[in-house]
């Protein structure tokens, strides 16, 4: 009986041990990475590499100032072009659809293209935008990321329109404000700060992203403000440097590692205080 | 403004509001389609060509214009599994270690901490991977393994940090945050009269996770493994860097290989030849599809856990 009893709390304590082991495992590889890349990236980053073009293999010096510029660029047209459609979707959703079949069969689809590969939204802005175009351009790396960025951007948005109580949007409605009025002054109002931490979220994924750039936007080491023309990113620098057998070249890809990562860990934690922040009033 | 007219601009304002935001809910769907649409055509040529036989060949020969997909769905299979092997485990221990065990104080942070991970860039992993894991696998791991295990196929090779397990195990990392929160999220549905008449005839902490929590949670995991293959599947840039990038196909893990996603990072811009592109377009449409299905499983599996 009593070695019975004993068994029993023994195994609950291995298992429990292994439990916490886990969250240790999870820990243990999040700051692994952070620190290398805190580590390794910090002595890339002095003036010349805001400032200056890339260098050639073996020559001193030399920056990323043009693929900073370059994924600011991106993520900024995709963010205007996706963050609208997105929210308007997800007001149909959320105001209009709710229960309708259309609404379920975009929530779902959403939901898939959520997590699906993103580089197959490369090769289809390839196929669309570069062929007929005749090249890589910075518009067809926006908009890759555009269309990763809308289901990200209409299911949050519904999530959040979705908390506005219904009694508010009945005591609109019943001062006689018509429904669209109705969503744009007091739904969105209730909602904005909810949306502006969904669209912070999307904005940090999207700036991440290198698969989809690849063969839309590609690369360049010049400066380029045309959408027509290639244009670089921080991201597929990575790549490319990381790929490269130079050493100087490999610190300059650690050195973008960290801005990149630090931007998006900043937003991340950002976001996650400004969302508690709504629930506690 | 008399009623009559201030009514039509109602009716009117309401009826493009409603109008627009319809349209770009539409979108998704049309997108969607669209995306299948222009692969396909463009895949069309490498479809001719190779029928079939495109995915059942082991050539993938770009001089000799012989294209066949079977290494890179090979790789791509193998190292998911060897992902969701090593994530499912660690991933359920840490919603076990979220829901039942931390105290409130820890909950918050050790949560953020393992959604940290998931916003961490695939190409970060990518390059930590082979500029740091892959040399400690190469050196001590992979020796270990091969010394002690090299009679098993799987395990006999050369100890090069880089192949299908480097790639699987990077994977693993990046997909524990997936499975864990979806794990957690269904964990939290169990309801608490259940667990507590568990505990109320004396079960340990562990008899009621094993007894009541686990079968109560159990198609929810299921989905959410589901979800992480689908995530394993499509991952490109982590893949590319640790899994040698060599279009063979070795029953060693230890050994490099290619996968789907990998093929496409690094042939896609030097493919010189229209049969060429068209089958790495090929191989995404494919990869659309096999992701498509898999993650519209694993939807349907979480679903009824969805908070209402």
């Amino acid at each position: 009986m009593n070695l019975h009893y004993l068994r029993r709390k023994l195994v609950n304590y291995v298992a429990l041990g292994i439990s916490l082991l886990s969250a240790v495992f999870g820990i243990v590889f999040l700051c692994w990475i952070l620190k290398d890349v805190l580590v390794l990236g910090l002595p890339a980053l002095n003036t010349s590499f805001f400032t200056e073009l890339p260098a050639p293999p073996g020559m001193e010096g030399g920056g990323v100032a043009n693929a900073i510029v370059g994924t600011i660029m991106i993520t900024v047209i995709a963010t205007v072009v996706g963050v609208p459609a997105g929210i308007l979707a997800g007001t149909y959703l959320s105001e209009f659809g709710r229960k309708s079949r259309v609404a379920s069969a975009v929530r779902f689809l959403s939901d898939i293209l959520v997590s699906a590969p993103s580089i197959v939204v490369g090769i289809f802005v390839y196929a669309l935008l570069v062929g007929p175009m005749g090249g890589f351009s910075l518009l067809a790396g926006s908009l890759a990321l555009a269309i990763i960025m809308l289901p990200v951007v209409i299911r949050t948005s519904e999530e959040m329109l979705k908390l506005v109580p219904d009694s508010t949007r009945e005591a609109a409605l019943a001062l006689g404000a018509p429904q669209w009025r109705v969503t744009v002054q007091v739904v969105y109002r209730g909602a904005l700060r909810g949306m502006v931490t969904g669209v912070m979220l999307a904005v940090a994924r999207v700036s991440g992203e290198t698969a989809p750039l690849l063969f839309t936007s590609f690369n360049n080491t010049f400066w380029n403000f045309s959408l027509t023309e290639p244009t670089a990113s921080l991201t597929v620098t990575i790549f490319n440097y990381a790929m490269a057998p130079y050493e100087e070249w490999h610190s300059i890809a650690w050195g973008a590692a960290l801005l990149i990562t630090a931007m998006l860990l900043v937003v991340t934690l950002l976001a996650r205080f400004f969302a508690r922040g709504r629930s506690t009033g | 403004m008399n009623t009559e007219s201030r009514e039509a601009a109602t009716s009117s304002g309401d009826r493009i509001f409603k109008g627009v935001s319809y349209f770009f809910a539409i979108s998704v769907m049309c997108l969607m389609g669209l995306v299948v649409l222009v692969l396909f055509k463009e895949s069309l040529p490498s479809i001719q060509k190779f029928g079939l036989g495109f995915i059942t060949s082991t050539s993938w020969d770009p001089v000799a214009l012989e294209f066949g997909a079977l290494p890179a769905i090979y790789g791509t299979v193998v190292t998911s599994i060897i992902a969701i092997v090593i994530a499912l485990p660690i991933s359920i221990g840490i919603a076990i270690f979220l829901t039942e065990m931390a105290p409130t104080s820890l909950k918050g942070p050790i949560g953020v901490a393992i959604e940290l991970l998931a916003s961490i860039p695939s190409i970060i992993y990518g390059m930590w991977g082979l500029f740091i894991l892959s040399p400690l696998l190469g050196d001590y791991v992979e020796p270990f393994i091969i010394d002690h295990f090299g009679f098993i196929p799987l395990f006999d090779g050369a100890p090069l940090g880089i192949g299908m397990l480097p790639a699987g195990f990077i994977l693993a990392i990046m997909i524990i945050p997936f499975i864990s929160s979806v794990s957690r999220d269904v964990f939290l549905m169990v309801p608490s009269i259940l667990k507590e008449s568990g505990y109320g005839v004396g079960a340990t902490k562990w008899e009621v996770i094993r007894r009541v929590v686990l079968p109560f949670a159990r198609s929810g995991i299921v989905g959410a493994v589901i979800l992480g293959l689908g995530r394993a599947l499509g991952e490109t840039m982590a893949v590319t860097f640790m899994i040698g990038n060599s279009p063979d196909i070795s029953l060693s893990l230890l050994d490099p290989a290619t996968s789907i996603s990998a093929t496409l990072a690094n042939e896609f811009t030097e493919a010189d030849h229209p049969l060429y592109l068209s089958s790495i377009v090929e191989l995404g449409l494919m990869l659309f599809i096999i992701t498509f299905v898999v993650l519209a499983i694993a939807k349907l599996m979480t679903r009824r856990y969805e908070k209402r």
